[in-house]
């Protein structure tokens, strides 16, 4: 029992370490050290025995040393005092005439880690940079970059730089990358190491010596370099084009994104070194290695984020093996989905069909959005599909597919019909709260269809006290209060109670708010909720572009091409695919503000500085007189003009949600003007500056056109984007709060 | 470059703890381990993130291969490294299990040490490694009589049948010096991965076998080797392959060791092989298969009156007479309600059994002859069978072996060393087809 006896053990093993008998014995004394080294490996704090493996380091039994250097590595830190007795057998064997001993001696010299250490070896590193043997150049030369690290704040010596690129022309390959390796971190505050055309050209022409690690490591470094003109360019890549077809996948990918970087401003270029690579990329995709597998299978999707079309016609080379782990299962389809063509749709819906009965739950999940992205370009195959899984009634299939049914409808209006009759007659109760507010949704769109709907309410609304969902009750409150329109009088007793509990009862505040605004909502008749409940319900056509989104340039992601990113970023999607589709809003102020937040600037966009990082707050009381006002409203210049639809709402009620968010109002025209016009003033207090600015918002014009668009022509004499962006919230909270 | 290796077995014991860079403490093994137990099932546990801390992992042998990192290195080069790291510990240690990592740690540490420097891969070639590594494998083989019949009385070899033991490429490519049961022998081994998709109309949707010929080598000094292939060995799909026998491939990659001056001519592939186990050639064909498919499945499925799902599944071997597929084993997803099986099997060495779990049937054959025809009837007790239930029988799927065949047809014509070896030296061909993947859909 290692795990009790800890003290003792160790105290057994000093005995036997300082036992002159078993040091006599050299087989009994490797087989204590053994014993050490294996107890630490476990994981045990074997640190107490430091002072008799430093005597134990004195040995002319190579193995006997490794396995004390690798214990005294380990706990050099903690006995750093003990550690500097090391040194000189250290030292004394860095000049022994094995060439395996002196490398071995200057490598765990280097590898100690201890603060005092540079000024002991640095003359064994000097010596060992002119060693004959090739294996202690490769050690002496990484020991400079340890030394570095170790004391990172010390000045970089010249001589030992100089030395360095010198030693990029050595006879053995591993020196050279070893090289670049040790420079790139001594200089990496100058941004690594020089690569001048001479370099530049020394490397590529001694990447063939290199095994495949060392190519791959050049080859990422030559990304610094910029050929002088197009000849040059052209003569690097006609001699890195076989690199890319290489069956190394490091070496492949190395030389894939060196020829991205390239060639950033030629993408027919970029584009034939991706077809190129096409190939080396499926033998990846097809390893015998699942992790290799998986990289290759990320790296894919990058690809196609540019090149829909790149792996068309291989995409069965995409259909999921048998006994591949789940994550790559659900990979695979993801590219499936990328590429379905006319001519392959079949096939790939019936690979996906397969998997929509999978026994892992993720897995079939994955399989039925899949089948339902497909269905947003053939519909009626994939409902076909879709429908026909709700027949097994069971819970995670048919939750996964309402959500995906959802998804679709959303996109694809023309649907309605055909998920209309799949939810006539239902009768299931799911216990997934996803899956139930999918159901909800649909019923609220759809109830004027769906005979039963108000039956299928009626059930949720009883069992409203049991329920835990908030995100349910939420959704449960649209679907009713849009059925009551639909079909008021099935549905205006049960409506009625369901809001007095939500009202009275319920402890989730959005719940609450939510109900208590369709209560007043209903107050302000039927045509109010009609126009607020049903306007934004059908999907708006210029979502298009946002469904089926264009070719990426390659630059998008050229720069994460051969790192962890796309790993680690298919990690996050799959984790979280429920979330991962874009979702219909459902909340009642979410559909009122849908368009509005679709004008609201995304924080990444060029145009409009980043104002989410708060840098921008608005004073609650700025006090302008009128005439300050006029002053500053005819200094204005021609100024920014943002189209923002609105919904008629009372003028007063504008000024107060205004107000809310700091912004004040100085006049408007009376209601029923067209256009109606308001002037609208604030004053931020820009954190950066500190100096106050008055912002005006002097005009805004509000059209009565049949979409109710508000003309809104900005001005201000300072940050006029800033404060463009401000207004657009504006607008954004106004709706939430109109009603 | 790699901040720390380390291997953990499946329950989370430190088997191999290496720090290359001092940047990251010792609890980032536990912190990995709590991660990847943490994961649920469909999370893509190749690259976690804790902190600035990247984790890069890959199992093999049922252990955690485990590398950290903290600058954004090349996802490629760590996983092919890992990869890389379980052969070389393969080959010297003999195989990849907990048990001889654990009583070799020693010389897997003096492994990390000459092959990895300061996070950075050094070299792992085996021709460079076996003249830094000092250690000698210690072997975990456990003691059985049914070994001893292999043992020659005095030193004279008893064996003299032509079939490698099974156990013969498993052990460590150093063995002791002055052994007397050392070795020289060479393995060539032409493995192939066919994956199909069969359709429910029994068309061939898609076929593609993905080949390797490995050669591993346990000569302390080999010289150069020629492997001859079939001289009608052809590459691409422009090649018209003439009558007879022609053997073609798609597409054909060689290790960067092989030299080809005698390849277009005469198809031989001249390389020196170091010691262990390397691939000298990869190749792929895709959807054109020169043989039928290995296996058929023709299926009836139905409900019977009394609620019951039946069925009768008859699957025929496509193989000619003379091969024979081994541990033939089927899986049928039936539907989630089932509750028994019962079964008529027809022989008495196949077995079925269901298994609630994973919501299918398992059918083991453990021999199968080409030309054969075997069939079971099945007949489940499903609760809540509908006719929506039968959408959840299937694809079927099959995992097999074919020794001694290969689909594509490629065969290895020749094997010689130049100059010969002085001493007894062996060579060995081994040809063998696993199913990566072959799915029946119904």
């Amino acid at each position: 029992m290692p795990y009790l006896g800890d003290e003792h053990t160790v105290r057994e093993l000093r005995r036997a370490l300082s036992n002159p008998n078993v040091q006599a014995d050299h087989l009994r004394y490797r087989n204590t050290i053994h014993r050490v080294i294996r107890l630490m490996s476990q994981g045990q704090d074997v640190s107490g025995l430091y002072s008799e493996m430093v005597k134990a380091c004195a040995t002319v039994d190579i193995v006997q040393k490794k396995l004390v250097y690798v214990f005294l590595c380990s706990y050099a830190s903690l006995n750093p005092e003990l550690s500097l007795l090391v040194i000189n057998t250290l030292r004394k064997d860095c000049s022994d005439h094995n060439p395996m001993v002196r490398s071995l001696a200057l490598r765990n010299m280097c590898n100690l880690r201890l603060p005092g250490l540079s000024q002991y070896v640095q003359q064994p590193l000097t010596v060992g940079l002119k060693d004959k043997a090739a294996c202690v150049r490769r050690v002496a030369v990484l020991g400079w970059a340890k030394i570095h690290t170790l004391q990172p704040n010390t000045e970089i010596d010249v001589a030992v730089v100089n030395e360095l690129y010198g030693l990029l022309r050595d006879p053995d390959p591993v020196v050279m990358v070893n090289c670049l390796r040790a420079l790139e971190e001594i200089l990496q505050e100058e941004g690594g190491v020089a690569i001048n055309k001479p370099i530049a050209h020394h490397l590529l022409n001694r990447l063939k010596l290199c095994d495949v690690w060392g190519q791959s490591e050049v080859l990422a470094v030559l990304q610094r370099y910029r050929p002088r003109g197009e000849d040059e360019l052209f003569d690097i890549l006609s001699l890195l084009d076989p690199a890319l077809l290489s069956h190394h996948a490091p070496v492949m990918a190395a030389t894939l994104r060196l020829f991205l970087s390239l060639c950033s401003t030629l993408p027919a270029v970029c584009m034939s070194a991706l077809e190129r690579a096409r190939g080396p990329l499926l033998a990846a995709a097809g390893s015998t290695s699942r992790e290799l597998r998986y990289a290759a299978l990320c790296h894919i999707q990058l690809l196609l984020r540019s090149e829909p079309g790149l792996m068309g016609e291989h995409y069965k080379r995409f259909f999921c093996g048998y006994a591949e782990p789940p994550y790559i299962k659900q990979n695979k389809m993801q590219v499936l989905v990328e590429l379905v063509n006319d001519d392959n749709v079949a096939m790939v819906l019936d690979e996906l069909r397969g998997y929509c009965t999978d026994v892992n739950t993720e897995t079939s999940q994955t399989a039925i959005n899949a089948i339902g992205s497909i269905g947003r370009s053939y519909t009626d195959r994939c409902l076909a599909i879709l429908t026909g899984l709700l027949g097994l009634k069971q819970e995670h299939i048919t939750s996964a597919v309402l959500q995906t049914l959802r998804d679709l409808v959303w996109v694809c209006p023309q649907c309605g019909d055909a998920v209309c009759s799949a939810l006539e007659g239902w009768e299931d109760n799911l216990q997934d709260s996803q899956g139930r507010g999918a159901l909800l949704w649909l019923l609220g769109v759809y109830g004027d269809r769906v005979t039963g709907a108000p039956y299928l309410l009626e059930d949720c609304i009883d069992g409203v006290r049991s329920e835990v969902s908030a995100e349910v009750k939420t959704e449960l409150l649209t679907a009713t209060l849009r059925l009551f329109l639909s079909r008021p009088a099935e549905t205006q007793d049960m409506m009625g109670r369901l809001l007095v509990y939500c009202i009275e009862e319920e402890v989730d505040m959005c719940v609450r708010d939510q109900a208590l605004l369709y209560y007043r909502l209903l107050h302000c008749g039927i045509e109010e909720v009609r126009q607020v409940l049903q306007g934004g319900r059908r999907s708006d056509p210029s979502l298009g572009p946002l469904i089926g989104r264009p070719p990426e340039p390659i630059s998008q992601w050229a720069s994460s091409f051969n790192t962890l990113e796309p790993l680690t970023l298919g990690a996050s999607t799959v984790g979280n695919s429920d979330h991962a589709t874009p979702k219909p809003s459902t909340l009642t102020p979410n559909t009122l503000t849908s368009n509005a937040e679709a004008m609201t600037p995304t924080p990444g966009d060029p145009h409009l500085p980043d104002c989410s990082s708060g840098a921008l707050s608005l004073s609650v009381s700025p006090a302008l007189t009128p005439e300050e006002f006029e002053r500053l409203w005819l200094q204005l210049e021609k100024g920014v003009c943002v189209a923002c639809p609105v919904p008629r709402c009372s003028p007063e009620g504008l000024q107060v949600a205004l107000q809310l968010v700091n912004i004040q109002t100085l006049a408007f025209t009376p209601p029923n003007t067209h256009p109606w016009r308001v002037y609208l003033y604030t004053h931020t207090s820009h954190i950066s500056t500190k100096t106050p600015h008055t912002l005006i918002l002097p005009e805004h014009t509000h059209t009565h056109t049949a979409l109710a668009h508000t003309h809104t022509h900005t001005h201000t004499h300072t940050h006029t984007h800033t404060h463009t962006h401000t207004h657009t919230h504006t607008h954004t909270h106004t709706h939430t709060h109109t009603a | 470059m790699i901040s720390q290796v380390f291997i953990l077995s499946s329950k989370g014991d430190h088997l191999i703890y290496k720090d290359f860079r001092g940047e990251a403490g010792k609890d980032a093994v536990n912190k990995f381990y709590e991660m990847v137990t943490a994961l649920t099932g469909g999370q893509p546990p190749v690259v976690m993130k804790h902190k600035e801390l990247h984790f890069v992992h890959i199992r093999q042998g049922g252990l955690y291969w485990v590398a950290t990192t903290k600058a954004d290195a090349s996802p490629f080069t760590i996983i092919e490294f890992l990869n890389r790291l379980t052969a070389l510990v393969k080959d010297y240690c003999g195989c990849l299990l907990e048990k001889s990592v654990q009583m070799n740690f020693a010389l897997i540490y003096e492994l990390l040490d000459e092959v990895v420097d300061f996070g950075y891969i050094q070299t792992t070639s085996t021709d460079i490694l076996k003249n830094f590594i000092q250690t000698e494998a210690v072997s975990s083989k456990p003691f059985s009589l049914f070994d001893l019949s292999n043992v020659g009385l005095f030193g004279a070899d008893t064996q003299q049948n032509k079939v490698a033991p099974s156990a013969a490429a498993t052990r460590p490519i150093v063995s002791s010096q002055g052994e007397q049961g050392s070795k020289n022998e060479i393995f060539v081994d032409v493995i192939e991965r066919m994956s199909v998709v069969i359709g429910a109309n029994g068309v061939l949707m898609k076929a593609d076998i993905e080949g390797e010929i490995r050669v591993k080598c346990y000569m302390p000094s080999c010289s150069e080797m020629r492997i001859g292939l079939n001289e009608e060995f052809s590459i691409g799909k422009s090649q018209l392959s003439g009558y007879g026998a022609a053997v073609r491939v798609d597409e054909c990659s060689f290790h960067q060791a092989v030299r080809l001056d005698e390849f277009d001519t005469y198809r031989i592939l001249k390389v020196c092989p170091s010691q262990g186990e390397q691939t000298v050639m990869q190749y792929q064909l895709c959807d054109d298969l020169p043989t039928a498919p290995p296996f058929r499945l023709f299926p009836s499925i139905e409900r019977d009156s009394g609620g019951r799902l039946l069925m009768y599944l008859k699957l025929r071997c496509d193989l000619p007479p003379k091969s024979a597929a081994i541990n033939v084993s089927i899986t049928i997803p039936v539907p989630k309600g089932s509750l028994r099986l019962s079964q008529e099997l027809s022989s008495p060495d196949q077995s079925a059994e269901l298994q609630p779990k994973n919501k299918a049937v398992h059918w083991e054959i453990p021999r199968f002859p080409g030309g054969a025809q075997l069939s079971a009837l099945f007949k489940l007790e499903v609760s809540g069978l509908s006719a929506a239930s039968l959408q959840e029988v299937g694809p079927v799927s099959l995992s097999f072996e074919l020794p001694k065949y290969t689909c594509t047809g490629l065969q290895i014509r020749f094997l010689r060393l130049s100059p010969i070896q002085p001493g007894p030296s062996q060579r060995w061909v081994r040809y063998v087809t696993h199913s990566d993947s072959y799915t029946i859909r119904i």
